[in-house]
């Protein structure tokens, strides 16, 4: 990107209202979450408001242990590997995508104007979709095989949160994903490549030792993109997890029924875990990135 | 090969060196050089999640549209019950409104308030984050700051208002202290101006990300240009920059104005469960296992979040601006 220098001019009249209205925009943003940061560190006896009534970490106790409200732990832990499996899946299949539309195939626009509607299509219609899908697959299945004569397979259904639930989070994901890679690779010089071919390199060679290095930084951001959006995601969960509840349904049931301060500690620790995620990811990454340029500055021949 | 290849070029991610036509010649050039199948391999894993978790269940919710249903069980019909149901009075006891057209309109109005104040919002923070912050780390750090909050999930950023704007919440108590109100006031919570305001909290950054984009690829010379032509502020403001940060613009408004549409989880908890949203409707359907007219409802939903979609696009050709 190409800047002018910085001007040396006084700034204008309207530099300090615009940066007062900016100012006044993160604390909107940022208020109300600090506020419930603050009163998930309410005494046992505070209520949901203010003023607090001491500071304890007796809310978050009360909810690990699980003798609260909410029983946290395995809707915790389901969450979690789901987000794992949704960030997975997103690199991965975003990847493969990226680099078909950067080749071209027949399709490509119809794919990408889909990709896109997944985007606009309100959550609960795409969520109620699915669900009645899978209903009707198994209805399928269960006629299917009572006419077969095994019906006592026919019990379970397939509603579930590695089946309906994971597509559903990838119907949200992947779009994201595609969209990262788009802008990556549009502005990728492809003379890299051509100079690897040059150079007698096969196709898979020149994408593990080429083209993956340079677009792996916006991997990390595919990655974080598909895992906080799975963590996070409440409406096209709704209808999709079957009898399993995640997190993020959880919580959103609790906002309904639990009137003490253990809910501010239930988003308090939500959260906790997106930002170590973020965090540690981007943390990791300028390690790797550090130790990488630490090793191309040293001489050749190590 | 020396040095090696990998780490050189992952030194250099961004190329700026050839000029945009050279690089946009070399990318019509063959970057593969593998089999004529192998895009159709690699585009088809994303091609059949689309398929089995978007494109076939819009179709279920058709087809099951028109399908009957009793307490228990739909089956499998072709009726239009379900569509007579969800407009049920609504020519015949005109001028007064009937559920589904009062739903839409409230709806509406959401839609409406929310996007107005969103996009003045995000205009004005990305144009400051655009054309006044005058160094690139700078404006990524305030990006970033802007962001965060997004990496939170949408309910919390919900909940979090209700400490603030509740009947003993920070606001009223702060406004009674200073004197201002005797009273604490009843419509800050669970009113039509929380789940407003909530709404804006969650999806301003909607705005600001597309519009932000947009305005950092504005040529900064045409509007020195337009100020050497004698333009004022305003001018330069209404003819140069927001004819070019159109496409953002468009792209923001359709985020907002589709997930709002939609929206029944921030209305359910910011309106105490009382305030009527088309999602909501569905949803509440759906708890009853009343999945037929809960899909009649999602059909509509559709369509008139297509045709609000087709006709935002109608105003600004996207693909020409971008």
């Amino acid at each position: 990107m190409t800047r002018t220098a910085p001007r040396e001019e006084k700034r204008p009249r309207s530099f300090y209202a615009l940066a007062a209205f900016f100012a006044l925009f993160v604390l909107f943003l940022y208020g109300p979450v600090v506020t419930i940061l603050t009163l998930s560190f309410q005494g046992p006896q505070g209520g949901l408001t203010f003023p607090m009534n001491g500071v304890s970490t007796y809310w978050f106790e009360r909810l690990w242990s699980g003798r609260g409200t909410i029983d946290i732990g395995v809707a915790f832990r389901r969450s979690l590997a789901l987000g794992a499996v949704v960030m997975v899946s997103t690199v991965v299949i975003s990847v493969l995508a990226g680099l078909a539309f950067r080749r071209g195939f027949r399709g490509a626009t119809l794919l990408f104007y889909v990709a896109i509607a997944s985007l606009i299509v309100p959550s609960i219609v795409v969520s109620l979709g699915i669900a009645l899908e899978f209903r009707i697959l198994d209805d399928l299945l269960r006629s299917v095989l009572t006419s077969i004569g095994l019906q006592h397979l026919a019990g379970g259904n397939s509603l579930g949160l590695f089946t309906s639930g994971l597509g559903a989070h990838l119907s949200w994901t992947l779009p994201f994903g595609l969209l990262i890679m788009f802008a990556v690779l549009n502005r990728l010089n492809p003379a890299y490549e051509e100079a690897a071919r040059d150079l007698g390199a096969t196709s898979w060679q020149s994408f593990r030792h080429v083209l993956l290095p340079m677009i792996a930084p916006s991997l990390i951001g595919i990655s974080l993109f598909g895992f906080t959006l799975s963590f996070d995601e409440v409406a096209r969960s709704s209808q999709t997890m079957g009898s399993t509840n995640t997190l993020p349904l959880e919580l959103a049931a609790a906002t309904t029924t639990v009137t003490t301060p253990e809910i501010y500690a239930l988003g308090t620790s939500v959260t906790a875990v997106s930002f170590t995620v973020i965090f540690g990811t981007l943390g990791l990454f300028a390690l790797v990135q550090r130790s990488r340029r630490a090793r191309a500055a040293m001489p050749k021949g190590e | 090969m020396r040095p090696d290849l990998a780490t050189q070029a992952a030194g250099a991610p961004v190329q700026t060196g050839a000029s945009a036509p050279a690089r946009a010649n070399a990318r019509r050039r063959r970057t593969s050089w593998s089999p004529a199948f192998v895009p159709y391999l690699q585009a088809a894993p994303l091609a059949l999640v689309f398929l089995v978790f978007f494109v076939l269940p819009l179709g279920a919710t058709f087809a099951v549209s028109f399908w009957n249903y009793n307490g228990y069980s739909m089956e499998p019909a072709f009726t239009g019950t379900n569509y007579y149901d969800v407009f049920y009075g609504c020519v015949a006891n005109l001028p007064r409104l009937c559920t589904t057209f009062s739903t839409y309109l409230s709806t509406l109005k959401f839609v409406a308030i929310v996007w107005a104040t969103t996009l003045a919002i995000g205009f004005t923070v990305a144009y400051f984050l655009a054309f006044h912050v005058r160094t690139l780390p700078m404006q990524i750090a305030l990006f970033m700051v802007c962001t965060i909050p997004f990496w939170t999930s949408n309910v919390i950023r919900t909940i979090s208002w209700i400490p603030l704007l509740g009947r003993n919440g920070l606001v009223n108590q702060t406004l009674q202290s200073l004197g201002i109100t005797s009273q604490p006031i009843d419509w800050l919570l669970y009113s039509d101006f929380s789940v407003a305001l909530a709404l804006v909290h969650l999806y301003t950054l909607f705005m600001v990300v597309p519009i932000f984009n947009s305005m950092m690829r504005i040529d900064r010379s045409l509007m020195e240009a337009a100020l050497d032509a004698g333009a004022s502020g305003w001018q330069t403001l209404w003819n140069v920059v927001i004819p070019l940060a159109k496409p953002g613009i468009l792209i923001g408004s359709i985020f907002v104005v589709t997930i709002v549409t939609g929206d029944y989880i921030t209305i359910g908890i910011m309106g105490g469960q009382q305030i009527a949203s088309v999602g909501k409707v569905i949803q509440t359907q759906i708890n009853f296992l009343q999945f037929p007219i809960a899909a009649a409802n999602a059909v509509l939903l559709l369509i008139v979040v297509l045709m609000t979609v087709w006709g935002m696009l109608r105003l600004v050709d996207i693909r020409k601006e971008l």
